[in-house]
């Protein structure tokens, strides 16, 4: 699958790309962004392949997004890739014309874009040569074919209709074996799952091959963002995946503020730091809750269920709302905690850290729930690399990068913590990794507050024409917002990568040839948001 | 092994006092602003602060449209004016202008033991998460004859969140209809509600009531685990509805 070579080549940092590049492709040419440490790659049609496989086989980069833009009357695919030993960015530019619909596939290889290349392909019906397995995928099959609402002549605000048509969709293949059938799962099932689907083929123990099939919440954000204000934009940032809305608006206000240049006033660094590891440790804590649940551990599922309420609690008496929505604006914050507040915010962290250490204790010490997750839905480290997963299921297997370590972004230049990692990939290791995840919010909280700077929270934006991509490490792993400004101040394009969708990418490599009822636990300890992947 | 049993034991009762008693705890809710009396001036520049469209300006000051209002807190912080009201409230539930008009009654038939379905129809997981909560010992609605079932057949409520994405339209009229009457649906969130800051648009409806009757309206961004619960509760008719039902009861649902 991935071409990695197993020698490692010499390091091609950011800053060397336009003496390395143009080189081995003549007609590559190569701009340096040294603000932003970015080598912008223009290539041509000829030239896109090569040079991603380049960068992401043997120059260690790491796929980020592929954002399609559809701009003055060309298409505008920018590839963006980064560079986890010179901490910069590559963005591997194609500019072709609209009437030329197809592009070289990258997704065998750098498998990591096979999603993205299948969703661009699905909604603005540009082709992906060489990709096995384009056609619906974003877009179900009540969808007429042709129809692709990101082309910008497509009207978003219009009700589309078109429900007359009622076909049934089938999986593609099924599993010839004797005894086999089909268990489908969802998209409505269990108590409070997310609507999702999953054919699940299986002879009566192990499920053969598991087909997940998503974006049945599909809400166009992308699409909808389109033409409005960023005022409106930051409501939709948040709210697309609210278990994860202040780093996603983070990461929008971050696109921002790396676009109009803004500095954010050291108060606001620090405090929106602050807020970032509140809403993870959160998040963490409701995986972990719901690990607990998914092996019928009821006093554990209790414990960690009242933990998170009490984190809501928290959050909501800081910051005036139980999951951070309405506390980010580009620029800085909308609200400035007074250092009562602040203190309590300490105080109660560390006491709700002391009651989640007892938790991870006692379950360390329950040898039938470490029976259900131990050896349980396998991820190996070559599947990281090649899928590019993110987050703790990335760190469970060896992966160690963390946007916050990487770039050092906000107030993570101020306090010093190391990345947890493990190496099994097992159910267990993720458990262990959100466990140290959550304590190491929750002593970042500490240091962070021991040092509040004083002065305004926010500083003034003022906007101008353009694109930047703005990231944050969310609680699921990497997110990338790409935001493209008119002379209006109008959003034209905003591109959101998000965690879930990158690791749900790799979600049936974990579960087939477990068993049926395996199934659960190891959708459990992913953890991931479909609300966050289908966007 | 560890001693689960002790350790639950030791935990001891957490669980609110609502109904029964209104319960005070910090951070229980996130509030919601509510209709302010404030000069003509003042008036002007909050309604065009809201993102959502949800202050309404008239006479005496601004009234809130809860069908809209998605707690972005514009209205609250850094105005330089004046701000709303804000109350600290989560009785939020009201009944759709079409329960009021069928007027049947439920609380004979189910007042005592019910069956809920929750169905995901595009929520962004806030609203999810505060569903969830009501399982967890703080609010434990089995002590009140509240069920989650998983599925449809068992069902006398649903309750759904989302604005109901194109994909979750069928599956939503599907568990529906499977549903044994009499039955009554409870819309939860903004977006079950109006669309939210998603619908109406070309992939989602403008809420829950495009695609089926619904009941009980229950608003917030997300509305926290005590106004779900008080929506179920008004669905069979065991608490009356929000007294701050301005506009938000008065659209057809
Ligand atoms: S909180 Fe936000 S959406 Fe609600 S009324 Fe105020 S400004 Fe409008």
């Amino acid at each position: 699958m991935a071409a990695a070579s197993v020698m490692q080549p010499p390091a091609a940092a950011w800053q060397e790309l336009h003496r390395i590049c143009p080189v081995r492709w003549p007609k590559v040419s190569v701009r340096t962004d040294h603000t932003r440490h970015i080598a912008h790659l223009m290539v041509t049609p000829a030239t896109v392949r090569p040079v991603c496989l380049w960068l992401f086989g043997e120059a260690g980069y790491h796929f980020a997004t592929l954002v399609a833009e559809e701009f003055d009357g060309t298409w505008h695919l920018t590839y963006v890739f980064y560079d986890p030993a010179s901490h910069g960015w590559a963005y591997v530019e194609l500019r072709q014309p609209l009437a030329q619909t197809s592009v070289i596939s990258i997704g065998d290889t750098v498998h990591a874009a096979d999603w993205h290349e299948r969703e661009t392909e699905d909604l603005f019906g540009l082709r992906f040569e060489g990709h096995p397995k384009l056609g619906e995928f974003v877009l179900h099959e009540n969808w007429p074919e042709g129809i692709n609402p990101m082309r910008k002549q497509f009207d978003a605000r219009a009700p589309f209709a078109h429900h007359q048509q009622k076909t049934v969709w089938e999986p593609p293949t099924i599993v010839e074996a004797p005894g086999a059938f089909i268990m489908p799962i969802g998209p409505v099932y269990s108590d409070f799952a997310e609507s999702a689907h999953f054919v699940i083929e299986t002879t009566g123990e192990d499920m053969l091959r598991v087909l997940p099939r998503f974006f049945y919440k599909y809400r166009g954000v992308e699409k909808i963002a389109e033409g409005q204000t960023t005022e409106r934009v930051l409501l939709l940032a948040e709210r697309f995946s609210g278990s994860s809305a202040f780093a996603h608006g983070f990461a929008f206000c971050r696109a921002m503020e790396s676009l109009c240049e803004t500095g954010v006033p050291p108060r606001a660094r620090v405090l929106r730091s602050v807020f970032a590891e509140l809403e993870r440790l959160r998040h963490h804590v409701a995986v972990i809750a719901g690990i607990c649940a998914s092996t019928g551990l009821a006093v554990a599922q209790a414990q960690g269920a009242s933990l998170e309420e009490d984190l809501l609690r928290l959050t909501a008496q800081v910051c005036g709302h139980r999951y951070l929505f309405g506390v980010l604006k580009p620029g800085g914050l909308t609200l400035a905690p007074d250092a009562r507040c602040l203190d309590l915010l300490r105080e109660r962290a560390h006491a709700l850290n002391l009651r989640l250490e007892k938790l991870y204790a006692g379950l360390r010490y329950s040898s039938s729930f470490l029976d259900r997750l131990e050896d349980v839905g396998l991820i190996r480290a070559e599947v990281v690399k090649a899928f590019g997963l993110v987050g703790p299921v990335a760190r469970a297997s060896g992966g160690a990068a963390d946007l916050r370590k990487l770039f050092r972004y906000g107030a993570y230049e101020q306090v010093d913590f190391a990345v947890p990692t493990e190496t099994q990939g097992d159910g267990y290791a993720r458990l262990r990794i959100l466990f140290q995840e959550a304590a190491q919010s929750a002593a970042i909280i500490e240091r962070l507050l021991d040092d509040v700077p004083d002065g305004p929270v926010c500083a003034e934006v003022i906007p101008r024409a353009g694109a930047a991509l703005g990231f944050a490490e969310a609680p699921l792993g990497a997110t990338f917002h790409w935001l493209r400004l008119d002379a209006a101040e109008r959003v034209q394009r905003y591109r959101i990568s998000t965690p879930s969708f990158r690791n749900w990418h790799a979600f049936r490599v974990a579960v087939e040839h477990f068993s049926f009822q395996d199934f659960p636990i190891v959708l459990a300890t992913f953890g991931l948001s479909n609300a966050e992947c289908d966007r | 092994m560890f001693n689960w049993f002790y350790t639950g034991l030791k935990a001891g009762i957490r669980t609110t006092p609502y109904p029964k008693k209104a319960d005070m705890a910090p951070g229980i809710s996130p509030g919601r602003p509510r209709a302010t009396r404030l000069d003509a001036q003042v008036a002007e520049a909050l309604t065009m602060r809201c993102p959502t469209g949800a202050l309404i300006k008239h006479q005496g000051g601004v009234d809130v449209d809860y069908r809209h209002c998605v707690h972005c807190a514009r209205c609250r912080r850094n105005t330089g004016t004046q701000v709303m009201d804000w109350s600290q409230d989560y009785d939020w539930g009201v009944l759709s202008a079409h329960a009021e008009r069928a007027g049947h009654r439920f609380r004979d038939i189910f007042g005592r033991s019910l069956h809920i379905r929750f169905l995901d129809a595009g929520a962004c997981g806030a609203c999810m998460s505060e569903a969830r909560q009501l399982n967890n010992p703080y609010y434990n609605i089995h002590r009140l004859g509240f069920f989650i079932t998983p599925t449809p057949r068992d069902a006398d409520i649903l309750l759904v969140a989302g604005p109901v994405t194109d994909a979750m339209r069928i599956p939503l009229q599907k568990t529906y209809a499977a549903m044994p009457e009499p039955k009554r649906v409870v819309a939860m969130g903004v977006c079950a509600l109006s669309g939210g800051v998603f619908g109406p648009s070309f992939i989602s409806a403008g809420g829950v009531a495009d695609v089926i009757p619904v009941d009980v309206l229950v608003p917030g961004c997300p509305p926290p685990p005590l106004a779900i619960l008080h929506g179920l509760l008004l669905a069979v008719e065991r608490t009356m509805p929000s007294r701050l039902t301005t506009h938000a009861a008065e659209t057809e649902a």
